[in-house]
């Protein structure tokens, strides 16, 4: 790990985005985690995300459990608030600070412990919320804090570091995702920022529960030969069905494809996702297809990636319940109150 | 002739609609102007076990619950030997007559009304047949009790406004009762009820919804709950006076956010999460709830953020007596988490106090900015209590504590989450979005520096730890004090209570005073402890504490946060389920006081 305090100064030349902010100003503190650690990649990648988006840092919120990959949030957008629950239960805190402030932007991060064992029941119920949120784990099979445990999404042919065998069926999180309601489900590789940017863009700018799988390889427990989430092993067996491009509110591309090759879908706030279909028979807003297209590669020893699952119609959480369009933490003693002649009247009629 | 001065319980089985009848009666003397307090004694069940539905009649408004039965209505032949046992000598028996019961006690009066051959030769409906019975019944104490007729048939006509067509079936089964009572008793019987004004202004209502709409007035947005006996009513409350309150009226969207969790771990991290995000939410559980709530509670202490939160108690330990009551919480919730933390907890001992403390407990959160947890338990909470009017003062504001908001950024030079800035342990705190460059914060429950920043320099941490204690003893200043007695400071003798028993301690006193002794009594209110309340305890010799658990858990609070030497206190305790009686208390007193046990036990409760 890296011990050093991060210099702050840079570059006076640094592209800026419309903010007229650099990528610096979306980064975070130096990373403590260990030397080509695939979560850094993924906090590289948020922060291109965020600056491409030209997002104000101020208006995201960091959100995470307990774990290497729930360190991360310390490392990347300094300019937000984070919280770093207890282990296991980001989703909840995650769903309470949605109910009172939905105009933030929120950005989770979990990883495969945190959310596929001890935090597997919340992961579900804010799934099935649709809370308005980008949920990232970063699923790299192992538990890196306490030495190298299996996890539950370790993969059954998977050996441990001294060729201990794993005796327990893998969860397959985007699988579950898609099950249990989420709107947006994609999988990605902490390795390939082509792929995970554009994807984490159309995240942010989906409205609804968005479910990204991060395959991001620890370098120090589970990355050596028979491990499945090795960079070797994911190199060599990821399977894209779409090739993902994010399309900003004004811009235009003019490239062209082959008919039926590609689906542009209008996201929430007028931005498109290009799907770029490496199968043309693939429609990603069939959530069966897209579980059957899962537990094929499943079956030959392959990992599905892109884009899997989208569904820009659904509802999330607030609309779901109903609430007021001002966010509650904005309502003061006048709005929430009620008269003191309703009090009165309630008074009477206990009488 | 006895007047205004009786316990009545109802043997009933649940499921059988008995409830409402049972309520009705309750209601109708209250109606009367006649201090009542009603108690469901219900199995943790849906449908056929036995129920019991006791009401305590007190003209001078003593409340509490009591010992011994004047009239028993038996509707169970489950229970029915229990019950026929439970009835005080020169009682009454009042039973359903169609069926040949032995009674084999010969000191109590039996009244036999063929409440079954009556409503099935009036209805023809199977089910309003079971269900009129309870109503006759109703009727027949009406008759028997010398209850005003107008008032109770006002109150059927009141329960079904808008169902007009019930109103006539029901009246003409109150009437069925009635008449039988009249025709074949001498009515009324030497124990009756007569109109008083001894109710005065007051309500009848439970605690659980008076802290329900404690908290719409306390502008809590956010309720976050996971279904447990007996708290459920809290949140259900809330949500029904939502609907009624906190609609908007030009959109007709909510004002406000219910989350049924899914566990009491989803509950208080949603409610941790809102509060994070400025908005005042709560939770209301019970034991369980509180058992598996412990780890957020940790994290809510040590990284600051409020909360609040409703333990209605219950019977424990584990899942214990989940339909009975008992105030055994009282460490788990002080101490709740591991590693050194403590909590504010706030004990309320009426509803009225329910709905004032759950406004108060909003404002705490926010100024302590740490969890708030109200003590009450499943006699308050779920019973309906003859209690003071709900008020609020007119210009009450909200006091959201420390919060620094953009411009206040912009003129402080440094912001620091965790920076003791006033002096009184309570940092500043911001929420999220609120300055594009200043004020963000990293919210962890790893441990951290005044910035908020990881740190493993354990000389941080101490000053951190050490700033928390700080917060903990400005919050004694902040938190509800504790009540005394009239005659406080006059008897070498004291008594400290809390929570519901407070129900039974005034009587207690009386009864004491009538032998001579006297004590000088201080209700707590809150932990962490006032200095009042410690001089309360240096000055009397000897302290006696009521508490319904087995272990005195407040003696052990005060003597651990307090350093009382433990001989000076003397626990008074109850835990068998039921609210501490008067007498109970009379006599663990006189116990204390070494007074013969022949003296103490001379048929206090008959001879009343």
């Amino acid at each position: 790990m890296s011990y050093i305090t991060k210099p702050k100064f840079h570059h006076p030349k640094l592209p800026r985005n419309d903010l007229g902010l650099t990528r610096r100003d979306y980064e975070g503190a130096m990373s403590t985690l260990c030397a080509g650690c695939g979560h850094d990649s993924v906090s590289a990648a948020i922060v291109e995300a965020c600056f491409e988006l030209n997002l104000p840092a101020h208006k995201l919120a960091k959100m995470s459990g307990i774990g290497c990959s729930s360190k991360t949030p310390t490392y990347f957008l300094s300019k937000s608030h984070g919280f770093n629950s207890v282990h296991g239960r980001m989703p909840s805190v995650a769903t309470g600070a949605n109910l009172a402030n939905n105009e933030l932007k929120y950005i989770g991060v979990s990883g495969d412990g945190d959310t596929a064992s001890i935090g597997f029941g919340q992961f579900a119920h804010a799934v099935r919320r649709q809370v308005d949120m980008l949920y990232i784990v970063e699923n790299n099979g192992t538990y890196g804090l306490t030495k190298g445990q299996f996890s539950a999404t370790n993969d059954r042919v998977s050996l441990g570091r001294k060729g201990q065998k794993n005796a327990f069926e893998a969860i397959d999180l985007a699988a579950m995702a898609i099950q249990l309601g989420a709107s947006f489900v994609g999988r990605g590789f902490s390795g390939d920022k082509e792929q995970l940017v554009p994807m984490i863009k159309a995240a942010l700018s989906h409205k609804g529960f968005a479910f990204i799988d991060v395959i991001s390889p620890c370098v120090t427990f589970n990355n050596h030969n028979g491990s499945t989430k090795s960079f070797e092993f994911f190199r060599d067996n990821e399977r894209s069905i779409t090739a993902t491009d994010y399309i900003a509110p004004k811009e235009t591309i003019t490239a062209d494809y082959k008919e039926g090759s590609m689906i542009d879908v209008t996201l929430h706030d007028s931005s498109r996702v290009r799907l770029r279909k490496l199968d043309a028979n693939y429609n990603p807003s069939d959530p069966a297809a897209a579980l059957q297209h899962i537990m094929k590669h499943q079956a030959l020893g392959e990992v599905a990636t892109g884009l899997l699952y989208l569904d820009v119609e659904d509802t999330e959480l607030k609309e779901r319940m109903d609430m007021v369009e001002v966010p509650l933490n904005s309502l003061g003693v006048k709005e929430l109150r009620p008269d003191l002649t309703a009090l009165e009247k309630i008074n009477s009629s206990l009488r | 002739m006895t007047v205004n001065d009786f316990v009545i319980k109802f043997a009933n089985v649940n499921g059988s609609g008995s409830a409402s009848a049972n309520a009705l009666f309750a209601k109708a003397i209250f109606r009367m102007g006649v201090p009542v307090a009603p108690k469901n004694i219900f199995p943790s069940n849906i449908q056929g076990l036995p129920t019991w539905f006791e009401c305590r009649v007190n003209g001078k408004g003593h409340l509490g619950r009591r010992d011994g039965i004047n009239i028993m209505v038996a509707m169970n032949p489950q229970s029915w030997d229990d019950d026929v046992k439970a009835i005080l000598p020169g009682g009454y028996l009042l039973y359903d007559s169609t069926f040949i019961r032995e009674i084999e006690r010969d000191d109590i009066k039996t009244i036999g009304v063929p409440l079954t051959q009556l409503c099935n030769e009036r209805f023809t409906i199977p089910r309003e047949r079971q269900l009129f019975k309870n109503v006759a019944y109703v009727g027949a104490l009406t008759a028997l009790l010398d209850m005003d007729f107008e008032v109770v048939k006002g109150m059927i006509a009141e329960q079904f406004r808008g169902k007009d067509k019930l109103i006539a079936p029901n009246v003409d089964a109150l009437e069925l009762g009635r008449n039988y009572a009249l025709k074949y008793f001498d009515c009324p019987l030497d124990t009756k009820v007569a109109s008083s004004n001894a109710v005065g202004d007051q309500i009848l209502i439970e605690g659980n919804a008076a802290a329900g709409l404690g908290c719409v007035f306390a502008g809590a947005t956010v309720a976050a709950w996971y279904p447990i006996t007996p708290s459920t009513s809290v949140a259900e409350a809330f949500e029904g006076y939502c609907h009624k309150l906190r609609i908007d009226e030009e959109t007709g969207r909510k004002k406000f956010a219910v989350v049924q969790a899914e566990d009491e771990l989803s509950a208080i991290g949603m409610v941790i999460g809102a509060n994070w995000n400025g908005a005042r939410a709560f939770t209301a559980t019970s034991g369980p709830g509180i058992s598996l709530m412990s780890e957020f509670l940790g994290l809510a202490y040590f990284a600051e953020v409020p909360a609040v939160l409703f333990n209605i108690q219950r019977g424990g330990p584990s899942t214990g007596m989940p339909t009975r009551t008992q105030q055994s919480d009282i460490t788990a919730c002080a101490y709740a988490s591991h590693g050194d933390t403590k909590h504010v907890l706030i004990f309320p001992s009426d509803p009225s106090e329910c709905f004032d403390f759950a406004i108060e407990a909003f404002d705490l959160a926010e100024r302590l900015q740490t969890p708030i947890i109200i003590m009450s338990d499943l006699d308050l909470g779920m019973n309906e209590w003859t209690t003071k009017p709900l008020k609020i003062d007119e210009d009450r504001g909200f006091d959201r504590g420390k919060v620094l908001d953009a411009k206040q950024l912009d003129e402080v030079e440094q912001f620091g989450r965790y920076l003791d800035v006033d002096g009184d342990g309570i940092p500043y705190r911001t929420y999220p979005g609120t300055h594009p460059e200043k004020g963000a914060f990293f919210t962890r429950g790893t441990s951290h520096n005044e910035f908020a920043g990881y740190t493993e320099d354990g000389s941080v941490n101490v000053r951190v730890m050490e700033r928390l204690v700080h917060k903990f003893n400005t919050a004694k200043e902040l938190v509800p004090g504790p009540v005394f007695g009239q005659d406080c400071q006059t008897s070498t003798l004291g008594l400290i209570y809390f929570g519901t028993t407070a129900s039974s301690v005034p009587e207690a006193m009386e009864m004491l005073n009538e032998r001579g002794i006297k004590i000088d009594t201080m209700r707590i209110r809150s932990f962490p402890f006032s200095a009042e309340v410690e001089s309360f305890i240096d000055s009397h010799e000897k302290v006696f504490l009521v508490e319904q658990n087995r272990d005195a858990q407040l003696r052990s609070l005060l003597v651990n946060e307090c350093e009382i030497d433990p001989a000076r206190i003397v626990p008074v305790l109850n835990y068998d389920g039921f609210p501490i009686t008067a007498k109970c208390i009379m006599d663990l007193v006189c116990k204390g006081l070494g007074e013969a046990e022949s003296n103490v036990e001379a048929g206090t409760v008959a001879a009343e």
